[in-house]
């Protein structure tokens, strides 16, 4: 399959598959509210270190999920809560970790760059851009020397294509066929550069061209457009046609993190992708095809504040380690297998 | 302390055999893939090309290409993929070819593999063992000459282990497969041709601790990896001048077994350290210094350290040798401590 | 108003400091006793500013300048170590031209600073354990610190010491509280066991009559007042002081691998004190003085010694000792050379011996004068004219 520039036009969410379609609001506005309080924590320095949020970006994290088995792997980076959320790490230990408290999901070791959790298989959290490349590609090549049927999927930036690691890792999973979803989440800016003064081809799934892997390129704000492509990339990366390249193109509400004053974008650009905000679009999608009212509007979002309440609650009675056993989880503590 | 088998078996004894140390990694890579399907190695010309150093010779036709992976050029995402795969259940041996290149995986060695356990809070352990040839003395000059022992046995997280002899190349893969943390292995490239007899059926062997080589009385010589040979060499030409040293290969680097490096300066009251990186920062300072924090008061002399000189490695053979330890430098610190 | 450079090489101070000075090779330490002035006060060069308590007592320390004190830096009572600032002078000193002061060994003002005893972390170890003193061990010319193997030795498998240094028995009479006899004997020890140690000793004694000598200092005693009467020791220190002019290789100070001789002649004179042990302090230009000044100064010097009161320059300025145990009943003295000084001379008891004498046998009084000397200043053959030109001075008291 040969890379083309855009992906067939998804057909909209069947008429009578209501049900998913708010399913997909549902967990969109999860992460914004979430989000939205992290902020407010922030300031108030109950989360502290690094804080990166991903207001504006929902409908790609949301959609790609949908795409993904139980036991698939996950691979993402430090501005991943929203990942983490539609993954299935509950909110309580997203923000327990975010507070630093030994019941959150990295048992306070982490923060909000490093969130792991085993269970739903979901490997960070990494706070070097592109180092989670590599990592991606290891579990892939597990997955194939041992005949199982799984599927990794990656999580990037466009800043993390201009590193080493993102040809490599592209090369190396081509030239193995590994069953890779690199997903590049192309915000336009890495950290405060613009994608124009950093890459002198910028339009980055055509990269993946370069490497043999096929590619689309998607609108990130539209959710049922990142469905649809996760769906159609990770089949043919399941039935064993190797590695497959989705460029998102999307874009941050906020700054970079909570120290970015946004000296390197405009106001207006930031208000015109705003007018694009794939929660306010959706929901007008929704309500257009009479699959939303507004009792059920106000459900979600009165359900999103309750779960964020409740997280912040739990986070804020959640024990603090003892620390007594600062040097643990140097080495592991079990014996050998 | 314990004593390994020294070096110098009797020849012909029953049930020993003789082999290079490079014979020996070799074997140690078979047998561990016979014995677990999950073991696997990749490098930059394992497969084909038998192994720059001729290690994996043969491999590559007897466990396939699946198993036996030649990678590109790609050092930070064969190591990252180590990695991945370890998590994914595999037990991966990477066969970096050079410790010089081993930093282009830097990043993923300290960022990812030594601190994975650590940022998820112990739910992700890496048993990923990494194998890199190192050192000098072959006149490869600046960029193929480095030893950064001391380096990788800074960062917790990780374990190292410099096998000396053909006995510890044979048994000490195994125990670090075994191992559920990344382990580094340094395999001094002027020892794969060192050939010595072990026991037929040489098993693993412990990660853990050093090896008093030579006994002695009158001081400690300490010392890992491709500097034992010459060490010990100093060591005889002392005692024929009547100073009996004691000679400790400390086989594994970080953690540092310093309870036999003490229990031996508490016998001698004098320790000098053989250790081919430069000088500063290396582990033979932290040696030094673990020496003054345990034993300072059975200190009769100075720790004295014989390090590799502050210098890019230069090419011409004579300069190269004049920055490397030499016998006579080691029997000259010796004397040092020792004459007072 | 001419400014000389100031001789900093004294133990005493620099331009604007005046320090704790060393009144012993040995000494490591000093207590401030009291002071002679106050922050204000001008003090002339020489004059005694503070007093000093060490092991071996307490002495008056003269100032090294001529100036203005500005700050009493150490209060009375304090104990500190050698070097250490106990005052500073206000303005630029005015210096007097003065004699030259031959320099303690050290020439710069830290190395005033008794070097620190070396010795390895399980040497001190061993050395408390078996109750060695490492001071015994150590000296200032050592370049290696003291090791295991040497307090091992120390502790009872050493080879004795190839002389035995002569040491007065302690004057009878009421011994001080413990501590300070124990302090003042391992002081001496410290020293007699350095010197002992790093001085290449040779000896030589000759028997000097002494039958001109007694007869002059007989007549002469006759016409003087009780008070001026000469000892016969006073003119022992004649003789010496003058013979050194003719032998000057023997009057000076071995440092740094060198032999420098000293200007002047002053004579260090073995006083043994009540409390137990010895010290030197000096006669200064004893060969420009008289026999009856040196008496004088011998007299001074003794009650001094003994009811305390000596100076810091006594103590320091020795170019030559010269211990007479007369008195002691002891013939013969072989002694230990004070560092770094090169020669002790001794005279033993004087006594009535047979004498051949212009080839008849008489009785005469005589005194056996001995030389220890250092060998790498002087040899047996300049040893012994040094012997023969006192014997000479003696047979002529009346010209010296």
């Amino acid at each position: 399959m040969t890379a083309t520039a855009a992906m067939p036009t998804a057909p909209p969410t069947a008429a009578g598959d209501g049900a998913h379609a708010l399913a997909l609001l549902r967990d969109m506005v999860r992460i914004r509210r979430l989000e939205e309080r992290c902020a407010d924590l922030y300031q108030a320095e109950k989360i502290r270190g690094f804080l990166h949020l991903y207001i504006g970006e929902e409908a790609v994290a949301v959609g790609v999920m949908q795409a993904l088995a139980a036991d698939d792997a996950v691979v993402a980076t430090y501005r991943e809560h929203g990942h983490a959320l539609a993954r299935g790490v509950s909110a309580r230990r997203i923000m327990a970790e975010m507070f630093g408290r030994s019941t959150g999901c990295s048992g306070g070791r982490g923060g909000s760059m490093h969130l792991f959790d085993a269970a739903t298989r979901f490997y960070g959290g990494n706070a070097i851009v592109g180092g989670g490349l590599p990592l991606a590609v290891g579990l892939a090549l597990a997955d194939r020397m041992q005949g199982r049927d799984r599927v990794t999927a990656c999580f990037f930036g466009d800043g993390a294509v201009a590193e080493g690691e993102f040809h490599e890792a592209l090369n190396l999973a081509a030239v193995w066929r590994l069953p890779v979803l690199f997903c590049c989440e192309n915000n336009l800016y890495a950290m405060g550069t613009a994608l124009d003064r950093a890459q002198a081809e910028t339009n980055l799934a055509l990269k993946a061209a370069s490497y043999r892997i096929p590619a689309w390129t998607v609108d990130g704000m539209d959710v049922e457009a990142t469905e649809h492509a996760a769906r159609t990339a990770s089949e043919a990366v399941r039935a064993g046609e190797g590695p497959h390249l989705l460029e998102f193109r999307t874009y941050r509400f906020r700054a970079h993190s909570m120290f970015d004053p946004e000296l390197y974008r405009s106001r207006e650009e930031v208000e015109e992708w705003k007018a694009r905000c794939p929660i306010a679009t959706f929901e007008g999608r929704l309500r257009q095809r009479g699959l939303l009212t507004d009792e059920q509007a106000q459900e979600i979002e009165r359900a999103a504040s309750a779960e964020v309440d409740d997280a912040v609650a739990f986070a804020d009675g959640a024990p603090l380690e003892d620390v007594a056993t600062l040097t643990r989880h140097v080495y592991s503590e079990a014996a050998s297998p | 302390m314990t004593a390994l088998a020294l070096e110098r078996a009797a020849p012909g004894a029953a049930g020993t055999v003789r082999m290079t140390y490079r014979d020996a990694m070799r074997e140690a890579i078979r047998a561990a893939m016979h014995t677990d399907t999950r073991v696997f190695l990749m490098g930059e010309d394992v497969g084909r090309y038998g192994g720059c150093y001729a290690v994996s010779k043969g491999l590559l036709e007897e466990f396939g290409p699946e198993r036996i992976r030649d990678t590109p050029l790609s050092e930070s995402t064969f190591v990252g993929a180590g990695i991945g795969a370890a998590l994914g259940g595999m037990r991966p041996i990477v066969e970096v070819m050079t410790v010089n290149f081993s930093l282009l995986a830097l990043d993923q060695i300290m960022n990812t593999a030594a601190t994975l356990l650590h940022m998820s809070g112990g739910q992700f352990n890496v048993p990923l063992v990494i194998r890199m040839a190192t050192g000098a003395g072959r006149q490869l000059a600046a960029q193929h000459s480095h030893s950064l022992e001391g380096l990788y046995a800074h960062i917790p997280g990780l374990k190292v282990l410099a096998p000396a002899t053909v006995a510890d190349a044979r048994g000490m893969l195994a125990t670090a497969l075994d191992d559920p943390d990344p382990v580094v292995i340094f395999e001094h490239a002027l020892l794969y041709n060192l050939e010595q007899e072990i026991a037929a059926d040489a098993g693993p062997v412990p990660i853990d601790r050093a090896a008093v080589r030579r006994a002695g009385t009158d001081a400690t010589l300490i010392t890992f990896g491709g500097m034992l040979g010459r060490t010990l060499d100093a060591a005889d030409q002392l005692a024929a001048a009547g100073t009996r040293a004691e000679v400790i290969d400390l086989r594994t680097l970080r953690p540092l077994d310093m309870d036999t490096v003490l229990a031996s300066v508490r016998k001698t009251h004098r320790a000098v350290i053989v250790d081919e990186e430069w000088r500063s920062g290396s582990l033979s300072a932290e040696i030094s210094a673990r020496i003054m924090e345990g034993a300072f008061y059975e200190l009769d002399a100075p720790v004295g350290r014989v390090c590799g000189a502050e210098v890019p490695m230069p090419y011409a053979r004579h300069m190269e040798q004049a920055a490397l330890p030499q016998v006579p430098q080691i029997v000259d610190a010796v004397r040092a401590t020792v004459g007072g | 108003m001419p400014m000389t450079t100031l001789d900093t090489a004294g133990a005493a101070g620099t331009a604007n400091a005046f320090r704790m000075p060393s009144l012993g090779a040995d000494m490591e330490f000093g207590t401030l006793v009291r002071w002679h002035a106050a922050p204000g006060d001008r003090v002339a060069r020489g004059a005694v500013i503070a007093e000093v308590e060490t092991e071996k007592g307490v002495f008056s320390v003269e100032s090294p300048v001529d100036g203005v004190v500005a700050e009493l830096n150490v209060a009375p009572g304090t104990k500190v170590p050698v070097g250490t600032v106990l005052a500073t002078f206000g303005e630029a000193p005015r210096v007097a031209a003065a004699p030259q002061i031959p320099p303690t060994p050290t020439p710069e003002a830290e190395s005033v600073l008794t070097p620190r005893l070396r010795a390895s972390p399980v040497a001190r170890r061993r050395a408390a354990e078996l109750g060695i003193d490492l001071a015994a061990l150590w000296h200032d010319a050592r370049d290696h610190a003291i090791t295991l193997a040497e307090v091992e030795r120390a502790a009872g498998r050493a080879a004795p010491a190839p002389v035995t240094p002569e040491l007065p028995a302690p004057t009878p009479s009421a011994p001080p509280a413990g501590d300070a006899r124990l302090a003042m004997r391992r002081a001496v020890a410290a020293a007699v066991s350095r010197a002992n140690r790093d001085i290449p000793h040779y000896y030589l004694s000759t028997p000097v009559s002494l039958r001109r000598a007694l007869d002059w200092l007989r007549d002469r005693n006759a016409v003087s007042p009780v008070d001026q009467r000469i000892l016969p020791a006073a003119l022992l220190l004649k003789a010496v002081a003058t013979a050194l002019r003719e032998f000057p290789e023997l009057n000076g100070f071995y440092t740094e691998g060198a032999f420098q001789p000293a200007p002047a002649v002053h004579l260090g004179v073995a006083i043994s004190l009540r409390t137990g042990g010895l010290i030197a302090p000096a006669i200064h230009d004893a060969d420009g003085k008289t026999v009856g000044e040196i008496m004088e100064a011998l007299r001074d010097l003794v009650r001094r010694a003994r009811e305390g009161g000596l100076r810091g320059s006594e103590m320091t300025d020795a170019t030559i000792t010269v211990t007479n145990l007369g008195d002691e009943g002891v013939d013969t003295v072989l002694g230990v050379i004070y560092p770094p000084q090169v020669a002790l001379v001794g005279f033993g008891r004087i006594a009535e011996r047979p004498w051949a004498d212009a080839g008849m046998l008489g009785v005469h009084p005589v005194v056996t004068a001995t030389l220890a000397a250092d060998h790498r200043a002087t040899d047996g053959h300049y040893g012994g004219r040094f012997l023969a030109a006192i014997d000479r001075l003696l047979q002529a008291p009346e010209a010296m």
